[in-house]
């Protein structure tokens, strides 16, 4: 089992297309042999990627896989030894099984 | 609105080649009946300067074009079949998506908003969503058109400060006579070579040349022929075909066809390397150009303009630039006044930007104190308009008060004398420099921006209280995201 704590900005089903944009966050604790241990949809009050930092840093997210990032907020979540896999395209289901089999990479289309 | 597959001319399209990785290359998509010969879809899109997207009714990608493909960053063969929203990253297409509110009788819809590319840049943008109707009246999609508008911001909001010819401004005889000038230049189609000491506005009158001639709708694509290694300046400059090295996996259209129709500026062209200045050179005379790896040219309709602050006369006794090409590059050349010998535009410069810095940092308009304007007209600027306004930009930013002191000014130009040394340089084009002696203090370094001088402020900040952040962004007037991207921009570890 893989304890990481995950964070996928949301969007319809889908890996949100901007991490600015999202108002949907998936926050996953780990991942067992069956998909996700826990996971849990925070709903954000408005869409702001200062918020969305904020919730990452608060809920001790160790992994971001997203798709459209600014660079500033890229960097700061590199700075805080958090692991952005962006420019993820597809389902939030696929990434994170990917990500388990340790074979998603930034850019990838799924 | 856009008909598509009106009888005769009819385009083609096999579905079941889309699926292959290399259906592009496979099947061409065909448009039949519009010449004698069938005509290659995607060859057609390539040629259009803009962005276009060819979307289904579900908005999903069908195809985009080379243009498209480069301001996203994402490669034309990966996106099909994928929601336009996750390859353009718009607010707009999560916020107002143009194609929802279109029907079989809708008009072209214009949005403006933003996109993040692959390289996690924000570039502003311009949507035009029309819908696409087949012959039985029914929409079948959509074509959108993507603009960057980046540069149009950026001349807007210069162009709101004008005073004389554009965004140049100066009342001084030596402006009169480039304003003079400037106008019948811009409708020539020559090439144009503009020198100057740094500072002395020799981008701004390139742009303002661009955006006054006949190809102000073309686009003006800039590039620093000193800031890339050989190389690589000449895969940026001329393009290059796939395969033509490890890692070109795709055509590569270079600049000079990205300003095909427009202007390309080439800046600090004294630095070009010797080989490329022999391809230049092809250019200029066959006005042709041939991508890395290609035996196959294409024609470019760009005009040239070069910019430079060395002496080129100089290289070309060095053997470091080509005669040949000085004297093609040389048809109207264009020598910018360093400041100092602009006399009265120092105090119409300063107000000018005053005036901007001042609504930029949401500050009163502040005065200068009779003492830091007298400083400010007997310094001889060096780094002329660019240090001029750093300084206003620097004493604003520490002006706490109602008026500018001599306090407030960068502390260099408060030493007793600005010595006026003849510069053994021979590289400056004027022959004759000002610099000041006295180089203990940064500021004094007349290549140095506001980001130096800020990337000071933070270090000395963050020294007085002992690495403490919090503290040293409360003293700099920051919150500590703030200085903390700062620090993040500067390096600063």
């Amino acid at each position: 089992m893989m304890s990481t704590k995950i964070l996928i900005p949301f969007y319809e089903n889908d890996i949100a297309p901007r991490f600015d944009l999202a108002t949907e966050a998936l926050i996953i604790s780990g991942i067992g042999k069956d998909g996700p241990v826990d996971k849990r949809m925070v709903v954000l009050p408005r869409a702001s990627a200062d918020q969305l930092c904020h919730l990452i840093i608060t809920e001790g997210v160790k992994v971001v896989i997203c798709s459209g990032i600014e660079d500033d907020y890229y960097q700061y979540l590199v700075w805080k030894r958090i692991e952005v896999i962006d420019s993820v395209i597809g389902s939030s289901e696929t990434a994170l099984k990917r990500f388990a089999e340790g074979t998603l990479k930034p850019g990838d289309i799924l | 609105m856009k008909k598509v597959s009106s009888h005769p001319i009819q385009t083609k399209i096999d579905d079941s080649a889309q699926a292959d990785d290399g259906w592009r290359d496979a099947a061409p998509v065909q448009i039949n009946n519009l010449f004698n010969i069938p005509i290659d879809f995607f060859e057609l899109l390539d040629d259009i300067s803009i962005g276009v997207a060819v979307l289904n009714p579900r908005r999903e990608i069908v195809a985009i074009n080379e243009t498209l493909a480069a301001l996203t960053g994402f490669r034309q063969r990966e996106v099909s079949g994928i929601a336009c929203s996750h390859i353009l990253r718009s607010n707009v297409c999560l916020q107002n998506c143009p194609a929802l509110s279109l029907n079989e009788k809708s008009g072209p819809k214009c949005v403006e908003g933003n996109l993040i590319n692959i390289d996690r840049q924000l570039i502003p943008i311009r949507i035009t969503s029309s819908p696409l109707i087949g012959m039985d009246g029914k929409m079948v999609g959509f074509v959108e058109t993507v603009e960057d508008i980046s540069l149009i911001r950026k001349v807007d909001e210069t162009t709101r400060h004008a005073y004389k010819f554009n965004n140049i401004i100066g009342r001084s005889p030596e402006m009169e006579k480039i304003f003079q000038i400037l106008p019948s230049l811009a409708q020539s189609d020559s090439s144009v070579l503009i020198t100057g000491e740094t500072g002395t506005g020799k981008d701004m009158v390139a742009e303002t040349i661009h955006h006054s001639s006949n190809r102000a709708k073309g686009p003006f694509i800039k590039i620093n022929c000193g800031a890339l290694p050989e190389t690589l300046l000449e895969s940026e400059l001329f393009g290059h075909r796939k395969g033509s090295f490890t890692g070109a996996i795709e055509n590569k259209p270079g600049r000079f066809q990205q300003a095909h129709n427009g202007t390309l500026y080439l800046t600090e062209i004294g630095d070009l390397p010797l080989p490329l200045q022999v391809k230049l050179l092809t250019f200029l005379d066959d006005k042709e150009i041939f991508p890395l790896g290609s035996v196959k040219g294409s024609v470019a309709d760009v005009r040239i303009i070069a910019a430079t602050h060395r002496n080129l006369e100089q290289r070309v006794n060095d053997n470091r630039f080509r005669k040949d090409l000085l004297f093609r590059l040389n048809v109207i050349r264009l020598q910018l006044p360093p400041l100092r010998e602009r006399q009265g535009d120092i105090q119409l410069l300063l107000d000018h930007f005053l005036n901007t810095f001042s609504s930029q940092l949401g500050k009163k308009k502040l005065s200068l104190s009779r003492k830091a304007l007298k400083i400010l007209l007997n310094y001889p600027y060096p780094g002329n308009v660019r240090e001029l306004r750093n300084i206003v930009e620097y004493s604003l930013n520490i002006c706490g008060e109602r008026q500018i002191k001599s306090k407030h000014l960068p502390s260099y130009l408060l030493e007793a004398n600005h010595l006026v040394t003849v510069s053994n340089d021979p590289e400056r084009p004027s022959g004759v420099a000002l610099k000041s002696e006295d180089h203990r203090y940064p500021g004094a370094d007349t290549q140095q921006d506001w980001p130096d001088i800020e990337k000071r402020m933070i270090m000395e900040a963050l020294v007085k209280f002992g690495g403490r952040k919090i503290k040293a962004a409360s003293s700099l007037g920051w919150g500590r995201s703030t200085l903390w991207r700062k620090m993040k921009k500067y390096g600063i570890h």
